[in-house]
């Protein structure tokens, strides 16, 4: 099997439009949390969001193609040109992906949702109609959560496999390691990976607060994504993207590329218990840490941080530090653990492609990113995990591991790790 | 009040995103201005929408230039 290596990273979050600045954002513990401007949320129990702000598509994407597509499909371009670009792989047009044969590179990107933005105006224009169905061509286009991928895919000439994982918030984890399975069978020398999210919306705020999943701390945006905190009431949604460039380590090699990490492994698993919650024992998060762990051929102990699902709800948390604990045995304590949403949001189906670069630059700068917001103890989570709390740490950081857990019941775990010949 | 042609043009520069230079009566969506079978569909029904008239499936076919667009849409809207 091929070697996986990371060699280009991109990312679009609530605290930074790039990578330099969402690391400036890891490092300093930014909130990215503040009042719905994308509608008005007035009627809405929860009227708060990560959203991207000051964010301007056509820095990286042509104004017609920026007019055209859903913003969670400008977000995968946007992303993905940053990190193609770090990635050395762009031509001089800028719009075409050059070392490497095109046949031998492709996309698998993820998204939990999809535009759903432009099916639910598309919708809103119908019922406030005529009656006439004037349904914009576009709206299929835009809406389906496949076009992250065919819309990076056609920008770049990518012409090797391309295609989306769906599997609501563990997507991005999905996405990855079909994309590295890819480079390690030797299917393809380069793979763009990653996802985008952008449900900031209506039907998205309206249907999460009615399963009680989202925060209602509306009186204080900034604090109320807190991963656990006795008082945590749920996750805060967020947007944005994060894309990673795969490549073989003989291709990133022979064209001379620069190594930022490697993969060392993944693995996904499945709870087979409910729609919604968490197994309580965390029984398939735990295997899907396990599986991971045995991919890479490493032991709990050679993990230095855990990168969390932590979304902030009151089940979730503790049944992912069960979790946790089981997999790693008494080397937990070793290990620095966080949850990164604290600052980001929960981006969904980007959560995973997000956190990932999360991994990957604590590997690149030796640091932990902080759980920011912790204000009270839990007295069902152990004292002695390090849950890295309000503050980053600065630690060398060789193996990173992390988690994402889907509706549905899906898991995935993935590991990073510092590249050494 | 603006006339019908510039109307046209207006939202042939704001949904396709080219020049104003650009949009001259000669000009055929698909073959000048980049449209490709979508864009045109959006544009008869952007034309729908700010005449507030129905354009017809096989009237739409023939309108292909920035001209018969103006023309049609003059001789169909009340003025």
């Amino acid at each position: 099997m091929n070697r996986v290596v990371i060699t280009g990273i991109g990312a679009l979050t609530a605290i930074g439009n790039s990578v330099p600045e969402y690391l400036e954002g890891l490092r300093s513990g930014r909130s990215g949390a503040g009042p719905i401007t994308h509608f008005d949320a007035e009627n809405f129990k929860t009227r708060f969001a990560c959203e991207v702000k000051d964010w301007d598509p056509t820095t990286r994407i042509d104004k017609r193609e920026a007019r055209r597509q859903d913003r969670y499909t400008l977000m995968a371009l946007f992303s993905a040109d940053e990190a193609l670009q770090m990635a050395g792989l762009l031509g001089e047009d800028g719009n075409t992906i050059s070392a490497v044969d095109p046949d031998r590179a492709g996309c698998i990107w993820a998204s939990g949702i999809g535009g759903l933005r432009s099916l639910e105006e598309q919708i809103e224009i119908y019922e406030g109609g005529d009656g006439t169905p004037r349904y914009n061509p576009f709206m299929i286009p835009r809406m389906i959560a496949n076009m992250g991928a065919g819309h990076i895919s056609m920008r770049y000439n990518l012409r090797g496999p391309s295609y989306a994982t769906v599997s609501a918030c563990a997507s991005g984890g999905h996405a990855l390691a079909a994309a590295a399975d890819d480079i390690r069978l030797g299917r393809a020398d380069v793979m763009v990976t990653g996802g985008s999210e952008a449900v900031i919306s209506k039907v998205a705020i309206g249907g999460f607060n009615s399963m009680k999943a989202l925060s209602t701390r509306n009186d204080d945006p900034a604090t109320a994504s807190r991963p656990y905190d006795a008082d945590r009431d749920g996750f805060v949604l967020g947007e944005g993207a994060g894309a990673i460039v795969l490549e073989s380590l003989e291709h990133a090699k022979a064209r001379g590329a620069t190594i930022i990490a490697e993969i060392g492994g993944y693995a996904a698993s499945s709870d087979a218990y409910h729609i919604s919650a968490p197994h309580p024992e965390g029984a398939g998060a735990k295997m899907a840490m396990i599986n991971a762990l045995k991919d890479a051929g490493l032991q709990a102990e050679d993990v230095d941080y855990i990168n969390t699902h932590g979304t902030s709800t009151p089940i979730g948390d503790t049944a992912e530090l069960k979790a946790i604990k089981l997999a790693f045995g008494e080397a937990v304590y070793g290990a620095n653990i966080s949850s990164t949403k604290s600052m980001t949001g929960h981006l969904l189906g980007a959560a995973a492609a997000i956190e990932a670069v999360a991994c990957i630059l604590a590997i690149q700068h030796n640091f932990v990113p902080p759980t920011i917001n912790h204000f009270s103890k839990d007295p069902d989570i152990d004292e002695k995990l390090q849950l890295t709390f309000n503050e980053a740490v600065e630690r060398r950081v060789d193996v990173a591991i992390s988690n994402t857990f889907g509706f549905g019941g899906h898991n995935s775990a993935t590991i990073f790790k510092r590249y050494s010949e | 009040m603006a006339s019908i042609e510039e109307k046209v043009k207006q939202i042939i520069v704001d949904k396709l995103g080219v020049d104003e230079s650009e949009v001259t009566r000669d000009a055929s969506f698909q073959n000048d201005l980049g449209a490709d079978s979508l864009d045109t569909v959006e544009l008869i029904m952007e034309f729908e929408k700010e005449f507030d008239i129905s354009i017809p499936d096989e009237q739409a076919e023939n309108i292909q230039t920035v001209g018969q667009a103006i023309t049609y849409l003059e001789s169909s809207v009340d003025k």
